[in-house]
């Protein structure tokens, strides 16, 4: 119920915080929302001896378009993305995203940065990042480094991220025109880690056929996961209910979930199969709107 | 009828807690208070071998550190409902655990500290050496030889055998009949999750020897008396006990638990006010759990529908040692409910109550009722399938008719018991107006056409409720070791206020409002002149506390007759002061007036005040206007209603979604109706998520896996509809109020109605039966198969 | 750690440990104990408040992260004696049987109410996931909140 004691510091830049992520190593922890850290801290599953808040930082909190990119701050909320007009407006895999985080409360304080450097394959904006094709910025001791998204969850609850290093912006390549995406999400109920999840945005041409797509899997294996080879199915092609058939079986066959509360790892698969076939007719209905 | 009874008077309550002004358990502090936290058990069957407290006693602020051993004077909690008329082998907590412990988180060390902080930083340095023992987490794996013994004096894990009705009858229609299905049934273990968890708070004075405790209670009076005679053997005189508000209980706060009774122990030991709160996740594991039963049935029934014979075999689980009234649960109040609704000829049920390496099991909202029904309901909807009739169809047809009341079920399966009265016909056709059901299975075939499977489910259930008549429930009936009438002591002041006092504890169910406007209209006052006090032994009549739907039926009934006193004492001092015969006078309107000159009359204000002043009052008479009732029903109380539920499944992922819920319940008359529907609605909601959503599972070592409320279902706001209720009212005649009782029957009747409604939909599947919570990988896989 | 805001209008400071989290800064040092402790996996939502006029968990912040803020509890809402409309609302639809979620589900959706003043049932239900109740089974709670949004509306 509560957390064992900790030094609690406040950095008010980047290059501070960093030195101390050096000073104290892996008895550090980053203070961003807390709503995955804190409830861990509290019954004790994480006992950081110093906690550094980066809260007090300026400037981590936008969302904006710059070069050809939606750039968004790692302490950006995720009410503030949900309520945000351009992510209203041009990434709406985004706002189902952030709509499917916990529940309002929460997402009043959880952080977009933090969803990610958690390094949780069960949080949800992993796979939709892997299906928007982001990057992410760190900032440590030697300076900032883009990371793409693929090379950011190597490993079960372990990301790229060096451990003095912070996590401070997020990049998103804008979409063409006739662009759609969506975030379908299985839940045993409402605000519960997903049974499984997937992420699909894609843009498509005059014709009406998939130009590219990205895929993401969410909490069907130890990392989040790229469906590649349905991506690869589907790219440059119109596709017809046999071939959203064949790439829900791709997608599924991609997976590697492990049986527990939520499922056995037949079922959820089976639920990648149905999810990946939903989330990509409604990323293409999306786009044709969006022409 | 009066002003008030019969309106949805607002209630009185609500000031207080939409404010935040109301305290609980945990917002009491008190001057020199500290606090204490328990050291649980990670092992769900281990013998402890030894303790070292060494390090958390070094712990600045911590006030002491003590084990099992320190407590061998304490005795261990009483189990006070064993099952009647068989032998049974109890087995029941010590405060703190010396010897073993039986499931994982049963205490056994517990540190206090000066605050809650350092306790729990001391707790996490105690050392419990354990030496782990052979786990059982199923009932049935635990009665099979070999299974590994839980407690000395229970062979093959047994603590009772029990019985109802008649084997050899029903086993021989059972061979007459033109069908039989048979079928096993889980009726899954259950977490209630009240939104407040347990908590108590101890103060003990030296020099009288008195503890007053604080605790989350349903039951003021009873946790005294079990704790005072049973657990530390002293005078009931020497304990108050209250319960402050109390978030919530569904039965759960019914029973004497072992941290209780340590913090008084703890008290009286350091001298100082010791506070014990638990956090969610040892409510999770040490709080009591509903349900688990696993059951075989054996319906007979003729070609026609009509059943002739019904058998009931029931493996109940119990946890790893006995809560206080637990093998009550799966004797009296399930097994002598399996007539339900129906003229069943013939019935037997044989229970067995088992041990398990899991936590306590007892009541929770409906506590035995809802498993009953389950029971009843399913087996009729699957006779329906076997032979092809409409669900609907085959309950009429077995329907206990209008004329054969009062009925006494067959088999003596009620102990003597009678349904009082019931027109089942009568909430179903009301129900089926709200509900077109020749249209719905138009739609259904329609829907399945497109690939979308619809289903329906009913349940036309019975309960009893208003426990009980204490001579059939008492010890020597069905063994609950004391009675179960209630009290209820009404004031009228001087000035004409009125307090009522109640043996009854609320704890959300409006009670202090209901009570208020059966007095008010007795009395013919303003409800707002009203007050009711409870939870407080100082202060209240010994009553049995709140649980079975008993408040209005027993704790009303014992109001109504305590006001009847007031008024016929009114009635003599009025007429005094009138210079009338009390036979030349009436009450009526809040006045006793001359017959027939009715403006001759004085005030029941005005009476008041005589009565007080106490100048000249009738012979015989003594000063006050005040008056104590007690009331021991006749019978229980029997609501009944339709409950119809209509689902959606996607067969892509076999999701669930609750489309309609609708609700024709009787019970009876109806002091509140916003009150009662309120009840209504958070039964129906707790038993729709037993149906889909909830179960507390423990693992193969038992553990607890579903130990938070990450992992257990319960029900949010986005899961579940809007109900659409009504009401059939047939008065009881049990109580003078004609009130029955509802806060369980949403969730007695709302489970069956649930599964046999996604039952509906899978049916073109070809499923006939899927065990509870129906949770989409269940439903998936089933119509993969 | 000195740590000071400003709760239901009234500055504090007081001297906390790092760890102390914000429900308990509020029910024990300030002895606010309208904000209730529910569950220990940020779930329940009975520790609701708003932190800078934004619902948020209290069970799931350390006081000292809100150094600084301006804070309104259950206790808040009323003024001058006069309850809230949202209270009201809970009141006169029988919005409540035990109380305890009920300080929280009022925080939530006074907040939720500020940023969507005209919900429909379905918006209610969404807006209100992360508050569980046990006892009402939430159907007077969407009428509560329905009938304060009109309240609301019909009184700007």
């Amino acid at each position: 119920m509560i957390p064992p004691s900790f030094e609690y510091l406040t950095p008010s830049n980047i290059s501070d915080a960093v030195a101390l992520l050096q000073k104290h190593g892996d008895e550090a922890k980053i203070l961003a929302g807390g709503h995955s850290l804190i409830p861990a801290m509290r019954l004790r599953l994480a006992e950081p001896g110093y906690l550094i808040d980066i809260s007090g930082i300026g400037g981590l909190d936008y969302i904006q378009e710059e070069s050809g990119q939606l750039r968004i701050g790692a302490m950006t909320c995720e009410a503030a993305l949900e309520e945000s007009e351009i992510v209203q407006s041009k990434y709406p895999l985004l706002l189902d995203t952030a709509k499917m985080i916990a529940d309002p409360s929460v997402r009043n304080m959880a952080t977009v940065g933090g969803n990610l450097a958690h390094g949780d394959p069960a949080n949800d904006h992993p796979a939709t990042m892997l299906a928007l094709r982001a990057s992410v910025v760190a900032e440590g001791p030697n300076g900032t480094r883009e990371i793409k998204i693929d090379d950011f969850f190597p490993d079960f609850f372990t990301t790229a991220l060096a451990e003095d290093e912070i996590l401070t912006e997020i990049r998103i390549p804008s979409p063409p025109s006739a662009s759609g995406g969506a975030y379908l999400k299985i839940e045993r109920k409402v605000g519960d880690y997903a049974a499984a999840a997937v992420a699909c945005q894609l843009n498509i041409d005059s014709s009406g056929s998939i130009e590219n797509i990205g895929l993401g899997l969410t909490n069907v294996g130890s990392t989040p996961i790229r469906a590649s080879s349905a991506e690869e199915l589907l790219k440059g092609k119109k596709p017809d209910e046999n071939m959203l058939a064949e790439a829900g079986r791709l997608a599924a066959a991609d997976s590697e979930p492990m049986e527990d509360l939520r499922g056995s790892a037949e079922y959820k698969r089976a639920l990648v199969n149905e999810l990946t076939q939903r989330a990509i007719k409604l990323s293409l209905q999306r786009a044709e709107g969006s022409r | 009828m009066g002003k008030y009874i019969g309106e949805s008077v607002l209630r009185k309550e609500d000031p207080r807690l939409v404010t935040g002004e109301a305290k609980y358990l945990e917002d009491i502090q008190l001057s020199g208070m500290v606090h204490a936290v328990v050291k649980r058990s990670d092992y769900a069957h281990a013998k402890i071998k030894n303790i070292d407290t060494s390090e958390a006693e070094k712990v600045p602020g911590v006030i002491g550190v003590w084990t099992g051993k320190d407590f061998e004077d304490v005795n261990p909690m009483p189990c006070a409902w064993q099952a009647g008329g068989v032998d049974n082998n109890a087995n029941t907590p010590r405060v703190l655990e010396i010897d073993k412990v039986t499931f994982t988180g049963q205490g056994v060390a517990v540190v206090v500290a000066e605050d809650r902080n350092i306790a729990e930083d001391a707790s996490s340095k105690i050392v419990v050496d354990y030496e782990e023992l052979p786990t059982v987490v199923s009932a049935e794996e635990a009665i099979k030889p070999g299974a590994p013994q839980l407690h000395e004096n229970a062979p093959n894990n047994i603590c009772m055998e029990w019985e109802c009705g008649n084997q050899e009858g029903t086993e021989k229609a059972l061979g007459e009949a033109d069908v039989v299905v048979k079928e096993q049934l889980v009726n899954q273990r259950l977490i209630p999750s009240s939104m407040e968890p347990r908590g108590a708070i101890a103060d003990y004075q030296p020099a009288t020897e008195e503890f007053t405790v604080w605790m989350t209670s349903q039951a003021p009076h009873v946790h005294r008396l079990l704790a005072t005679a049973f657990v530390f053997g002293i005078p009931e005189t020497k304990m108050r006990v209250i319960a402050a508000h109390v978030g919530g209980g569904f039965g759960c706060k019914i029973f004497l638990y072992p941290e209780y009774c340590l913090v008084a122990a703890l008290a009286r030991k350091i001298e100082r006010p010791v506070k014990w709160m638990e956090t969610r996740s040892e409510n999770f594991a040490s709080t009591t759990h509903g349900r688990d039963h696993v059951t075989q049935i054996e319906v007979g029934a003729k070609n026609d529908g009509t059943i002739n014979s019904l058998k009931v075999t029931t493996v109940a689980n119990l946890g790893g040692t006995l809560s206080t009234i637990a093998p009550g649960i799966p004797t009296t109040l399930y097994g002598r409910l399996l007539s339900g609704t129906y003229k069943f000829p013939n019935i037997y049920c044989g229970v067995k109550g088992v041990y398990t390496n899991t936590g306590m099991v007892d009541a929770y909202r409906g506590a035995g009722r809802p498993e009953a029904t389950y029971v009843v309901e399913r087996a009729l909807d699957l006779v329906a399938n076997k032979l092809g009739m409409d669900v609907l169809d085959v309950r009429r047809k077995n329907f206990i008719q209008t004329n054969q009341f009062p009925y006494l079920p067959a088999d003596g399966i009620t102990k003597g018991l009678t349904y009082d009265s019931g027109d089942y016909e009568k909430p179903l056709n009301k129900a089926l107006q709200m509900f077109n059901y020749g249209n719905f299975r138009e739609e259904q075939k329609r829907a399945r056409d497109e690939g979308k499977y619809l289903g329906v489910g009913f349940s036309t259930y019975i309960e009893a409720c208003g426990v009980a008549p204490s001579a059939w429930i008492g010890v020597g009936g069905e063994g609950w070791g004391a009675g179960l009438w209630e009290s209820a002591n009404i004031r009228v002041h001087l000035t004409g206020k009125v307090v009522v006092t109640t043996g009854s504890s609320p704890h959300g169910q409006g009670t202090e409002t209901t009570m208020a406007q059966i007095a008010a209209d007795e009395l013919g006052i303003p409800y707002e002149d009203v007050e009711v006090k409870y939870n407080d032994t100082l202060g209240t009549p010994f009553g049995y506390g709140t649980y079975g739907s008993r408040s209005a039926a027993v704790g009303g009934a014992a109001l109504f007759n305590a006001v009847q006193k007031v008024k016929q004492k009114a009635v003599r001092i009025g007429a005094h002061m009138l210079e009338a015969s009390p036979d030349d006078v009436v009450f009526e309107d809040g006045k006793v007036s001359v017959k027939g000159s009715p403006d001759q009359a004085k005030t029941i204000q005005e009476i008041a005040g005589a009565a007080a002043l106490g100048y000249s009052l009738p012979e015989g008479d003594e000063p006050f206007l005040d008056e104590t009732a007690y009331f021991d029903p006749p019978n229980t109380t029997w609501p009944f209603g339709t409950h119809i539920c209509v689902v959606e499944v996607e067969k892509d992922t076999g999701s669930v979604m609750v489309k309609k819920y609708l609700a024709v319940d009787d019970v009876g008359n109806v002091v509140n109706p916003m009150i009662v529907d309120g009840q209504i609605h958070g039964g129906i909601a707790q038993g729709v998520a037993q149906a889909l959503w909830e179960s507390g599972e423990y693992n193969e070592s038992g553990q607890l896996v579903s130990g938070s409320m990450m992992d257990y279902a319960i029900p949010r706001t986005d899961c579940l509809p809007s109900f659409e209720l009504d009401r059939t009212v047939t008065p009881s005649p049990t109580n003078p109020l004609g009130v029955k009782g509802v806060g369980e029957t949403g969730t007695i009747a709302s489970t069956p109605a649930v599964v046999n409604a996604v039952m509906d939909a899978l049916s073109p599947f070809g499923v006939t039966h899927l065990d509870m919570p129906l949770t989409s990988q269940k439903i998936w896989n089933a119509i993969q198969s | 750690m000195k740590v000071s805001m400003r709760v239901n209008g009234v500055d504090h400071e007081h001297d906390v440990e790092p760890r102390t989290l914000l429900v308990q800064h509020l029910r024990e040092n300030l002895r606010l104990t309208g904000t209730h402790v529910g569950c220990d996996t940020s779930q329940c939502g009975a520790c609701t408040i708003h932190v800078n006029g934004e619902a948020v968990k209290a069970c799931t912040m350390f006081a000292i992260q809100a150094d600084g803020a301006e804070i309104t509890t259950i206790e808040g809402l009323a003024t001058n004696g006069e309850l809230h409309p949202m209270q009201k609302a809970f009141w006169e639809n029988h919005g409540l049987q035990c109380g305890y979620c009920t300080p929280g589900m009022i925080m939530a959706s006074v907040d939720m109410l500020k940023n969507n003043p005209n919900p429909t049932e379905e918006e209610i239900r969404h807006g209100l996931e992360g508050n569980f109740c046990r006892c009402t089974g939430y159907h007077n709670i969407v009428k509560s909140v329905k009938a304060a949004a009109e309240s609301m509306q019909g009184g700007a």
